[in-house]
């Protein structure tokens, strides 16, 4: 029961995944992020944060919960949106580890480049007698 | 790494741009050579422990470059390559293109992401600017390209390295 429970789980996350920098490129998405980042949010309570609808925060809410930046939680008869503090970090982690592929490269082209001129530098030294 | 070369690495997550610029202490003739021709390329731009081996390289507008990543002792990527088609050169100063990856022929992996590259090059004082702009689709493009090209291990083997030559064990 449980295994097929996650296993649906598993799938419609795959389906429903969605762009992570698109979701944060919305600047309400991003305020949305700063105000629960301090503490679990509802619904309610946010529209009254961004003088808009209810309808209009809980369709940022779902984009936000798609791409699992925030995450719906009980609470007696509430429900109130929590940050996924992990999701946030795995764009840097992706991000780290691309840029440490270019400080890589990088560093091998230094080392080309000396070879390259010492190279040149040494066919055109003026041969010794 | 040297210290004292500049080394700017930014993300601009609303364009999905990312934007690198490194000096080099070389000219733009040789710096231009480097990024160029095959045989150099070959010797820098795969990030160790990985070697780039160029299969063709047809350097001019509408041309392209089909390159293989290996590592020795590994049979990881066998058939993973990789292709960058140009699209405006202006020798020794621009050439942008698309980068994708793709099988033995060239043919792109479907599904494959095409990321469009721009560099630029400005010499000052003997020292060699090069500023790349790479922009992708979406998040899972640039995880793609990490993983595809780079999977875990190679990150591990990078804290690996850093962590040898700093403690030398």
């Amino acid at each position: 029961m449980f295994a097929r429970r996650f296993a649906i789980k598993c799938l419609h996350d795959m389906k429903t995944r969605r762009d992570i920098f698109q979701a944060i490129a919305d600047p309400t998405r991003r305020a949305i992020i700063t105000l629960i980042a301090l503490q679990a949010m509802t619904p309610n309570a946010l529209a009254e944060h961004f003088k808009t609808t209810r309808q209009a925060v809980s369709n940022h809410l779902q984009i936000l919960s798609e791409c699992q930046l925030v995450k719906p939680v009980q609470q007696g008869r509430e429900i109130y949106y929590e940050l996924q503090i992990d999701k946030m970090k795995e764009i840097d982690k992706w991000l780290e580890q691309f840029r440490k592929i270019w400080e890589s490269r990088f560093d091998n082209l230094d080392k080309v480049l000396q070879h390259m001129q010492k190279k040149q530098k040494d066919e055109t030294k003026p041969k010794k007698d | 790494m040297n210290q004292t070369l500049l080394f700017d690495f930014s993300v601009n997550k609303e364009t999905k741009t990312i934007n690198v610029k490194r000096e080099f202490a070389a000219g733009t003739g040789p710096v231009w050579e480097a990024w160029t021709n095959p045989e150099i390329l070959d010797q820098w731009w795969a990030p160790k422990p990985y070697k780039a081996e160029t299969r063709k390289m047809d350097f001019r507008k509408g041309g392209y470059w089909l390159y293989a990543m290996t590592c020795p002792g590994s049979t990881e990527f066998k058939d993973q390559l990789s292709r960058m088609d140009y699209e405006e050169i202006e020798p020794k100063k621009r050439f942008s293109g698309f980068t994708a990856f793709c099988d033995e022929t060239g043919k792109v992996t479907p599904g494959s992401a095409r990321s469009l590259w721009s560099n630029v090059f400005t010499e000052n004082n003997g020292h060699t600017t090069v500023a790349i702009s790479l922009k992708f689709d979406k998040l899972e493009d640039l995880e793609t390209m990490v993983k595809m090209g780079f999977k875990e291990g190679f990150t591990m083997a990078l804290e690996n390295l850093d962590q040898y030559l700093e403690t030398g064990v």
